[in-house]
């Protein structure tokens, strides 16, 4: 089990440093400068501005300094943000983004798990039909158009929740972005949790439950729901990462001050050392939850050995 | 409490069907049979004559939909299970009907330790305490032959070997000394020589209860060695049925002898190992005659037309046939 954690851990180098690599060539790619805005610059200030960004030097010095920056966890200053580091930026977004991914998490495993259940506890019936309709939509509806649908009809309309605005956790305004986001995440788990549990329900096992005189709740209690499962944890790994680490289209659409919405403006802005920061610190994120995701595995199915 | 002339089961005329896309599949299609107290009784039958399913309804247990028991009475001590209610059908699962299945690799549940998989049945059934039903999970493993039992009792399925898994499971079914004990195939997936100490260990368990069993396999073999008396089953029908020695010595079916002609025999020449031609029909779309005709060497006209009558050769020895009194002289004949 050690070992495979360590050999999971030494992976994720390798990983972060394509990744890393990627991005740094598509910001370069890219066409204009963090200062290119509608004016055009004197080229004496262009001149100064490339030298004191160290733009001047040779592109593989400029790389390696993006690589000795990541190895150490520091990702420099913001170009845009003057005399912000990155880090500070990723320290002030986070929460704002990791509150809002946490609670769209919860919403989404308890709603996509209950739904998914009963779905699959009477296939095709009505309330399969219903829910498997629902997960559909929250599939397909894109969450642009959801964000401001709701917005529409509960705080324009209705005036129930505020439109924009952050109030941190427990808020009110919370609670429409939070909707917004975990749609389409309740769709994917209660779609996981019917397959899974279908499968499981039809399964030997789950007969001799029923053989030994359990009611129908215990079966699927005690025997089913672990089995049944099982596709949700691996999902709701990557999920949770994906979740909390920039939640891009729904912090825009309800303008929160997170990851997500700095990293939009940071792509605007060419700026960089925070889109480095960002995206090195998402992919981080994804491969650890997804370790932790294979770790729990072994806890959950006591025939997986690392 | 033996009502129904020492009957612990009597079914009549059951019905199971499934529906599907391709129609009514008839899997069970009016089975009549008895179970005596402390009776071992054998079902032969090809794969896929209703064995399972006939069984699985014994204890309701088919999945509804698509199957459904269309009609019939099953009696268990002089109670129609078919009207009990599902709490009082739960309370005969597990206590008074236990069931054996085929495959142990996939009958017990992976995630759980193979002590709460034990315990749950008596904590259920008898009231047991945690603590009772541990001793008690310890004490069946024991009796069923598992070594250093209370070591093993908290392992998970997946470190017992196939032959260790189905003693797991007959000793779950045994946990709280059922009276019918229904094994369906219970050593067709285990290695030769696994097979024959797992029918020992049912049969000195019986002995020892007293429970009757019913048990279903593909293996005249088996039949021959364990059980008093034997029905054979082909489309959902009881084609023969009979004492033991009878149906062995005498069998009163064209079916009945295919089977017994495509057991291997030692003493024979190698090489020519017999198989009754043909498949079994398709159960969504039976034939008007005897499901069995086109495959029957001795078949003729009016078994492609009408449907073939229960004949009875003697008090005990029934056979579905046109020709069923024929077929019992010859073989009496050849004796
Ligand atoms: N869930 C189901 N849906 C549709 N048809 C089914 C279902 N279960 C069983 N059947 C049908 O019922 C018939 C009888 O099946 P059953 O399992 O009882 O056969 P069997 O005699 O036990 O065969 P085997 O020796 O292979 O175990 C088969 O034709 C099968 O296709
Ligand atoms: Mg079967």
């Amino acid at each position: 089990m050690l070992r495979f954690i360590i050999r999971r851990v030494i992976v994720i180098v390798p990983m972060l440093f394509i990744i890393v690599s990627l991005t740094w060539v598509l910001v370069r790619l890219a066409p204009g400068n963090f200062y290119s805005g509608e004016k055009k610059l004197a080229p004496a200030v262009e001149k100064n501005l490339r030298e004191k960004y160290g733009l001047d030097k040779p592109w593989y010095v400029q790389y390696g300094k993006v690589l000795k920056n990541i190895g150490r966890f520091d990702f420099g200053n913001s170009l845009k943000y003057e005399g912000q580091s990155v880090n500070q930026i990723l320290l002030r977004g986070l929460p704002v983004s990791a509150t809002l991914g946490i609670t769209a998490y919860l919403i989404a495993l308890l709603v996509g798990i209950i739904m998914g259940t009963l779905a699959a506890l009477k296939p095709n019936s009505w309330l399969d039909y219903a829910s498997m309709t629902l997960a559909m939509l929250g599939i397909s509806i894109p969450n642009f158009v959801l964000g401001p649908l709701l917005v529409l009809l509960f705080s324009l309309t209705l005036f129930w929740f505020p439109p924009a605005l952050w109030n941190g956790f427990p808020s009110k305004s919370l609670v429409l972005p939070a909707l917004t986001l975990s749609a389409i995440y309740i769709a994917y788990i209660a779609r996981l949790t019917r397959s899974g549990m279908l499968e499981v329900m039809g399964s030997d096992y789950i007969r001799t439950a029923r053989a030994k005189g359990l009611s129908e709740r215990q079966v699927v209690t005690r025997h089913a729901l672990r089995g049944g499962l099982l596709p949700v944890v691996s999902f709701s790994g990557p999920a949770l990462a994906f979740l909390i680490t920039g939640t891009v289209v729904v912090e825009r659409v309800f303008a929160l001050p997170g990851l997500g919405n700095y990293f939009i403006n940071a792509c605007f802005n060419r700026d960089e050392p925070l889109i480095i920061g960002i995206v090195a610190f998402i992919a981080i994120s994804v491969l650890v939850f997804n370790l932790l995701v294979d770790i729990s595995y072994a806890f959950i199915d006591p025939r997986i050995r690392y | 409490m033996s009502d129904d002339n020492g009957n612990l089961l009597s079914v009549r005329d059951l019905r199971v069907y499934f529906e599907t896309e391709d129609g009514s599949v008839r899997a069970v299609d009016g089975i009549s049979f008895d179970v005596k107290r402390g009776e071992t009784l054998g079902i032969v039958g090809e794969s896929g004559s209703g064995k399972s399913v006939a069984n699985l309804s014994l204890m309701r247990l088919i999945p509804e939909p698509p199957g459904k028991i269309a009609s019939g009475s099953i009696s268990f001590d002089g109670r129609d299970v078919l009207r009990l209610s599902p709490s009082e059908i739960r309370a005969l699962r597990g206590k008074r009907i236990a069931m054996i299945f085929q495959d142990p690799m996939t009958s017990l549940n992976p995630f759980m330790r193979v002590s709460k998989q034990l315990m749950e049945v008596t904590q259920l059934h008898l009231g047991h305490t945690k603590r009772q039903a541990r001793a008690h999970a310890i004490a069946m493993l024991e009796h069923v032959g598992i070594p250093d039992a209370a070591e093993r009792v908290d392992s998970y399925p997946h470190e017992f070997s196939g032959g260790m898994r189905q003693r797991v499971i007959i000793a779950m079914a045994l946990s709280c000394q059922p009276e019918l004990l229904i094994a369906d195939e219970p050593t067709t997936a285990l290695d030769v020589t696994i097979q024959a100490q797992i029918l020992e260990l049912i049969k000195q368990l019986k002995s020892e209860t007293g429970a009757s069993v019913i048990l279903i396999t593909h293996d005249l073999g088996v039949i021959a060695g364990m059980t008093d008396h034997v029905i054979v089953m082909y489309a959902g029908r009881v084609f023969e049925q009979a004492p033991t020695r009878e149906l062995f010595e005498r069998p009163g079916n064209p079916y009945t002898r295919g089977l017994l002609r495509s057991v291997p025999d030692p003493t024979e020449d190698e090489g020519t190992l017999y198989q009754i031609p043909g498949q079994p029909p398709d159960l969504a779309h039976l034939p008007p005659g005897c499901p069995f005709a086109s495959r029957c060497e001795r078949a003729e006209e009016v078994c492609q037309k009408e449907f073939p009558p229960f004949v009875q050769l003697t008090p005990s020895h029934q056979s579905l046939c046109h020709f069923a009194n024929e077929v019992y002289a010859e073989t009496g004949a050849t004796r």
